[in-house]
């Protein structure tokens, strides 16, 4: 187990920029979860924390040892890959123990190592097999086996549940979860997958375009996220924005239509404002009543569990995540309010949050 | 439709049929001249086989010409060459495949440029460099010479190979403290077996079957390859065919051989099941 320090880190491939100055610390058995879009830069952060690329500029501590110069091999980590990397010529068995053997660990230790991690993850009808001869889900096992097997400083996991279907990636998220619980290793997870980021992480790294937007705990980031990135990011169906001026102590959206500023935050005159809503926060009221806008229903997706209505209204495309089934009709208006304690106001100019 | 089908899967094995008779033919004509006894080669006219077969061309070939020495001398040359070669071009190979480094582009170019000139431009060259090392007449200098024309190729063919296998698997084994030799050597190297096999294979027959710098840089019987051994049949009034294919049909069986040892690494299909496919 260990903490990862990681200090004004920098990247460029060539002369193209990848990363700017990060930091990030990483505590002991702490499980981060580095999310963004493709390209922002996670993945690289996560290689040159396993040593695969180099830092151009920066420091990375592993327990305060200085490892920028450190050999993959020497830094004591385990890496999950998106593509598994199992070695194709080399049974379960083999690829679990390879680790242990290029560190000339004793026969009987490693039968013992690999049998309790085959018995974790339940491989071991499938210890004698080549990758070839296994399922998608299988080999991801297989990768995770190799993983543990040897009780590193840290885990690494590079997007490892991209390529397995809806049902299965659900089902290894939990079981990725249940053995960082009993494991309680150090874990670096990087993901363009929201989802997979809230239910895993105890935090996020939001990042975007080679920088840090926001690092805090799930629940954080969905309640307060700190600019229109981790806004527009974070949360599923998607945060509905709004664009506006403050106008004469409200605020006056492009169609006209006002919305009172929430309580606690000051406008000055003028100033360009993003409102973002979260579809969950959308109320759909029984009839008209004060502050509530009246719009026509444009499309409806039921999702099973909720229902996604859209709706015209303060000339965007406004999303309503409901409950209630059967209280939108398409071409029907539809009386909507706006919980002003769950608006969030971001400033147009700096996109940062206000408030 | 399934009839149609069946007249398309008929004509299309008869097409093949053909193809493959066209291409073993000669081969049967080499066999077939071999065994014909001298005194029948003019005067039976074409048949598919001869009245009578002898093996007294085989007979003569082994015991009577410097042939037991061409052979010898052509299997250490190419062997040599194709081992040299293939240990140069995978190093090379994997250093095009997973390498950004300074001058590759110059590098590549280069090697480019050595596969553009006729071979025949470069003897002369050739034969001033190595005559006064004393590599001229030396199996030596033979294989230096092929080990550098076929390097090139060879790397090329082998950065290909390299090239498709996942480096993944590289940095995987790098993480499980491997270095990076060592992942080369244990994991990288047994999945290219079929392109080192498909390597090999390639070098091995264009050394043993190369004529114009063996011709040119060796005069003595000693360091006589295979290939130049076959012109001594050709004196300037007659050509003794049955000696020459009888040596012909002896100088197919190490290739064979080769082949036969390496083809099932020619296989495809090691690497499945490495990543997501």
């Amino acid at each position: 187990m260990a903490s990862i320090t990681i200090e004004a880190i920098t990247k460029t491939f060539g002369a193209v920029p990848v990363l700017h100055d990060i930091d990030l610390s990483i505590g002991d058995g702490e499980f981060v979860v580095l999310v963004g879009p493709s390209g922002c830069g996670k993945s690289t952060l996560l290689r040159m924390i396993a040593g695969l690329e180099d830092i151009t500029a920066g420091e990375i501590r592993i327990d305060d040892r200085r490892i920028n110069e450190v050999a993959p091999k020497d830094r004591d980590i385990a890496m999950v890959f998106q593509s598994y990397a199992l070695y194709p010529h080399m049974t379960v068995a083999d690829n679990m123990s390879y680790s242990l053997k290029l560190r000339k660990t004793a026969r009987e230790k490693i039968a013992e190592a690999v049998g309790a991690a085959a018995g974790k993850l339940g491989l071991d009808p499938l210890l004698a097999r080549r990758p070839k001869a296994l399922s998608g889900g299988q080999r991801q096992r297989v990768a995770m086996g190799r993983a543990i097997v040897r009780h590193p400083k840290a885990f690494l996991f590079d997007e490892p549940l991209s390529n397995l279907d809806a049902r299965l990636r659900e089902q290894m998220r939990a079981e990725i979860k249940r053995l960082h619980k009993s494991i309680g290793a150090t874990s670096v997870y990087v993901t363009h997958d929201q989802i997979e980021a809230m239910t895993l992480a105890d935090r996020i790294v939001a990042m975007h375009g080679g920088i840090i937007q926001q690092v805090g705990n799930p629940l954080d980031l969905y309640d307060r996220p700190a600019n229109l990135f981790v806004a527009g990011f974070i949360g599923s169906p998607a945060m509905n924005f709004v664009e506006g001026h403050c106008r004469a102590g409200v605020i006056e959206t492009t169609d006209g239509s006002k919305v009172a500023i929430p309580e606690g935050i000051h406008l000055t005159e003028g100033q360009a404002v993003t409102i973002g809503i979260r579809p969950e926060h959308v109320r759909i009221v029984a009839g008209s009543e004060a502050g509530s806008y009246t719009a026509r229903v444009d499309l409806v997706e039921p999702t099973g569990f909720g229902t996604i209505v859209h709706v015209r209204l303060l000339g965007q495309d406004l999303k309503i995540y409901t409950l209630e089934r059967g209280v939108a009709v398409v071409g029907q208006p539809l009386h909507i309010a706006l919980d002003s304690t769950r608006l969030h106001l971001f400033d147009r100019e700096t996109t940062n949050r206000i408030g | 439709m399934t009839r149609k089908r069946l007249v398309l899967t008929v004509l299309h094995r008869l097409a093949v049929l053909a193809y493959v008779a066209f291409a073993l033919f000669p081969l049967f004509w080499l066999l077939k001249v071999s065994v014909t006894p001298t005194s029948l080669l003019y005067t039976e006219g074409i048949r598919l086989w001869p009245s009578r077969a002898s093996l007294e061309h085989y007979e003569f070939v082994l015991t009577h010409s410097s042939f037991p020495t061409f052979f010898l001398n052509s299997t250490i040359v190419s062997a040599s060459t194709a081992v040299i070669v293939t240990i140069v071009s995978s190093l090379a190979g994997y250093a095009m495949s997973r390498f950004v480094f300074r001058g590759k582009y110059w590098i590549v170019a280069l090697l480019l440029l050595t596969q553009m000139f006729p071979l025949v431009m470069l003897i002369a060259p050739m034969f001033k460099m190595l005559s006064p090392l004393g590599l001229t007449n030396s199996l030596t200098g033979l294989v230096i010479v092929y080990v550098a024309f076929n390097v090139p190729f060879a790397t090329f063919l082998m950065q290909s190979f390299f090239d498709g296998i996942p480096k993944d698997l590289e940095d995987a084994a790098m993480i499980d403290g491997a270095t990076r030799f060592t992942a080369f050597r244990q994991i990288i190297l047994p999945l290219t077996l079929p392109g080192i096999a498909a390597t090999l294979g390639f070098v091995f027959t264009a050394a043993w079957s190369e004529l114009l710098f063996a011709l040119m840089l060796i005069s003595g019987e000693k360091a006589t390859t295979f290939p130049v051994g076959l012109l001594s049949f050709v004196s300037k009034f007659s050509v003794d065919f049955g000696q020459m294919m009888a040596a012909g049909v002896l100088a197919l069986i190490p290739a064979c051989l080769f082949f036969l040892l390496i083809q099932r690494y020619l296989v495809q299909g090691l690497t499945a099941g490495a990543v997501k496919g």
